[in-house]
């Protein structure tokens, strides 16, 4: 399938090549999903594989998470446990662990956030690329915690939007994972629509 | 599921506790003496009584001689600097000192009273230390140290206002932070390199606060000359997490959690010294079995400490394999630990007391089956990486510290072993039965990198030689936690069975522990250092205070001065053999 780019970002239906926008649905040239998937199998038959460039895409980006870990405090060491042999995450393919927000999309906070490092937090996710993800681990991300004190953050929402919230006070290294995976999940229904 | 039972009345005999009597440490009359010998020798001190150390009250201006001359005496070790608030008294302040003597293996607590507008002569040029202190309480208290070379705020960001740990200060008032609120940090240029000439232009360069190698939220501003360091400047407070304030708004039960989060790789040694602490102001003793699973999950917590240490140490130097060979005895002790209580990194598992729950009745062949594993790992990674020519070279002499400095800077633990003192608070001031134990101080000559992977793998060794000969002793019979209703909850099912039992559980609930007044110190060998909790109570369920001491304050407070001469990868080196634990530091 030739793919093109699309001039309107609103539609998630790709576009044949040679027809301007508009004059597609009068000709009955774009259809539905389900409708154009028939229309193009039938002319190239069982060969091809027709979607949605978009779920292509969701897809791919599911399945290939690099994560940075801004790892503060507790759960930064569960993270560790999460990467390293006995629970491996490259398992499902999110092990490659980068520390430079220029070359990540998925941030996961690990840890406290107080007021102190509150502005370090927003620079790097204001760094990262788009399309990014946030993954809030613990109760003290996700709420501050049992830290209810003149210093912490209570839940880093107040600064960046989260995706998933994963709980515990640590979370275990499975609980972690599983957040991910369902991070994933999330991205590959198309339900997470930034930038 | 647990059946009901019939039970008889409960046994407790004992007499209830009466607050606000003022705590009588039992060898108080012993401190006493030293005390006066103290006081005598000093001459311009006044002697405070019936302490659990000798207790000693300066005035202010005589500080700065007063801590000098205790100094040429031997107290040569500067343990802590902290503060206490007493508003309703005329000088509100309690500036409080620490020190030890390594000589007499003794220590001496000196006291100085202030008011709100007074200010303390800084002892910053008796002991190196007490730079970071000072601020600390300067932060906290708003005590003013005159002559402090760098007096600003230490934990708390700079747009905070107030002092959080005065008594009228809100806990939960937060201050925001701007980005535009930020301080800029300008490295001192060392003198050694001031005037030196080299071709390369200076560069100011940030490491953290969020950097692959700064294990957990640290802040490094180095100036470099070419490729060498010639002025470094630290920022700490990334992960100021108000333990100390949180701590007097919880009753003595509920502060268990937050001694967790301090030193997160050995959370029950954390627990442990905190509950000590507790019991010693209650004069109560966990029973001997509780005892006995204290020592060994200690042992356990340190060896999972150096091993995080030691992995992840070998990853910022590029040797990624030891850090997830190691990894898999860590998960076993995990494991082991989870199987015990039910958590697996910070279990929360002692109480005041005793220990929440019996450990499960394959404990003991579940850590032979882990003593008799882990010699392997340890001795594999130590042949991978000690005669490792690359790893040497990376390691030998770099980053080293004097056991003068180190002592002027208050170390303790593998990093002041690694200079050569053998100070352990397991020997110097036994708990939990360690001196019944057969096993030695690792010490290493040098203070480099090199001597700390050295004692921190010997001590792994002497972990094992200790949990072994506490396997073969086993568990003794009996309950984990005491029998005094006072102190800890009756059992679950005597409490849906009996009246009393019922009482004392909802009087735990909504009164806690209510331990006489007074203040005490109890210490205990974390995986860094001395860890101290020095607790007030007045009488009510909530601590007065809590103050810990961090073993990683006065390490890291030293790094900026080690690092000065060495280059970037040296640096990273050294930040993860002196196993920064960002909570600990933070507190």
């Amino acid at each position: 399938m030739p793919i093109q780019k699309i001039e309107n970002s609103d539609s998630i239906i790709p576009r044949k090549a040679g027809v301007a926008p508009g004059e597609g649905a009068e000709k009955g040239l774009i259809t539905l999903p389900g409708e154009s998937e028939r229309e193009v199998e039938d002319l190239a038959g069982a060969s091809v594989l027709t979607t949605q460039l978009e779920k292509v895409v969701d897809w791919a980006r599911g399945n290939s998470l690099w994560p940075l870990p801004f790892g503060t405090a507790c759960c930064a060491i569960e993270f560790m446990s999460m990467v390293s042999s006995h629970y491996d995450i490259s398992r499902f393919g999110y092990e490659v662990v980068r520390f430079s927000p220029r070359q990540s999309d998925l941030l996961i906070v690990a840890g406290t956030i107080v007021d102190k490092i509150a502005p370090v937090l927003k620079k790097i996710y204001d760094q990262m690329p788009e399309p990014k993800y946030v993954i809030a681990m613990g109760a003290c991300a996700t709420s501050g915690g049992f830290y209810r004190a003149y210093h912490v953050v209570q839940g880093i929402d107040e600064i960046i939007p989260v995706d998933i919230w994963v709980p515990g006070c640590p979370p275990t290294p499975d609980g972690l994972m599983y957040g991910i995976l369902k991070l994933a999940d999330k991205i590959k229904r198309g339900e997470i629509k930034r930038g | 599921m647990s059946t009901l039972t019939k039970y008889s009345a409960i046994p407790y005999t004992g007499p209830a506790p009466t607050n606000r009597e003022p705590f009588v440490p039992a060898d108080a009359a012993k401190h006493d003496t030293r005390g006066e010998e103290l006081a005598a020798q000093l001459g311009n001190v006044a002697q405070e009584r019936g302490q659990d150390l000798p207790t000693l009250v300066a005035d202010k201006n005589d500080i700065v001689n007063v801590l000098t001359s205790l100094k040429t005496s031997g107290f040569t070790l500067p343990l802590d600097l902290w503060g206490v608030d007493y508003p309703n008294r005329d000088k509100r302040f309690d500036v409080m000192y620490q020190l030890y003597s390594l000589q007499n293996n003794e220590r001496v607590r000196l006291k100085v009273r202030v008011g709100e507008d007074e200010s303390v002569p800084t002892t910053t040029g008796v002991f190196k230390g007490y730079n970071w202190f000072e601020r600390e309480v300067f932060d906290m208290y708003g005590v003013k140290f005159d002559g402090h070379p760098n007096l600003r705020r230490i934990l708390t960001h700079e747009q905070f206002q107030g002092h959080p740990l005065r008594k009228d200060y809100d806990p939960a008032q937060r201050w925001l932070l701007t980005e535009q609120g930020v301080a800029k940090l300008e490295p001192k240029i060392d003198p050694r390199f001031e005037n030196v000439d080299t071709d390369f232009e200076r560069v100011t360069l940030n490491l953290g606060p969020s950097h692959p190698a700064t294990h957990g939220t640290l802040r490094i501003v180095v100036t470099l000359d070419g490729e060498t360091i010639i002025g470094a400047e630290s920022e700490i407070g990334y992960l100021h997490r108000c333990f100390e304030k949180m701590s007097e708004t919880h009753t003595y039960q509920q502060v268990i959690p937050f001694t967790d989060r301090l030193n997160y790789c050995s959370a029950i040694i954390n627990n442990v010294g905190y509950c000590m602490a507790v019991e010693k102001l209650l004069g109560i003793e966990a029973p001997s079995r509780a005892q006995h699973i204290r020592l060994m999950l200690s042992e356990f917590m340190r060896l999972s400490d150096h091993i995080i240490c030691i992995g992840t140490n070998l990853v910022d130097m590029g040797a990624l394999t030891n850090f997830w060979y190691l990894f898999q005895p860590r998960e076993e002790i995990l494991g082991l630990v989870e199987s015990c209580c039910g958590a697996r990194l910070l279990p929360s598992y002692t109480r005041i007391g005793g220990m929440a729950v019996d450990v499960p009745s394959n404990f003991l062949e579940n850590s032979q089956r882990l003593v008799n594993m882990l010699p392997k790992f340890i001795d594999d990674v130590e042949k991978l990486v000690m005669t490792n020519r690359i790893f040497r070279d990376r390691v030998d002499g770099v980053a080293p510290i004097s056991a003068e400095d180190a002592l002027s800077y208050g170390f303790t633990g593998p990093c002041l072993r690694a200079c050569g003192i053998p100070f352990d608070i397991r020997k110097a001031s036994p708990y939990l039965g360690y001196e019944t134990y057969d096993w030695n101080v690792p010490v290493a000559e040098g203070g480099d990198t090199y001597a700390r992977f050295l004692v921190r793998f010997e001590e792994m060794r002497q972990s094992l030689r200790i949990l072994q000969q506490a396997i073969n002793r086993g568990l003794p019979p009996g309950p984990v936690i005491v029998d005094n209703p006072y102190v800890a909850l009756p059992p679950k099912e005597k409490v849906y069975n009996e009246m009393e039992s019922l009482i004392y559980h909802f009087k735990m609930i909504m009164h806690g522990i209510q331990p006489p007044v007074g203040e005490t110190y109890f210490q205990v060998e974390g995986g860094n250092g001395e860890l101290g909790f020095y607790v007030v109570s007045d009488g009510t369920k909530n601590p007065y205070r809590v103050r810990v001491r961090p073993p990683c304050f006065p390490i890291f407070e030293a790094y900026t001065e080690m690092i000065t001469g060495q280059t970037i990868p040296d640096a990273i080196a050294a930040l993860g053999s002196l196993n920064i634990i960002a909570g600990e530091l933070d507190h």
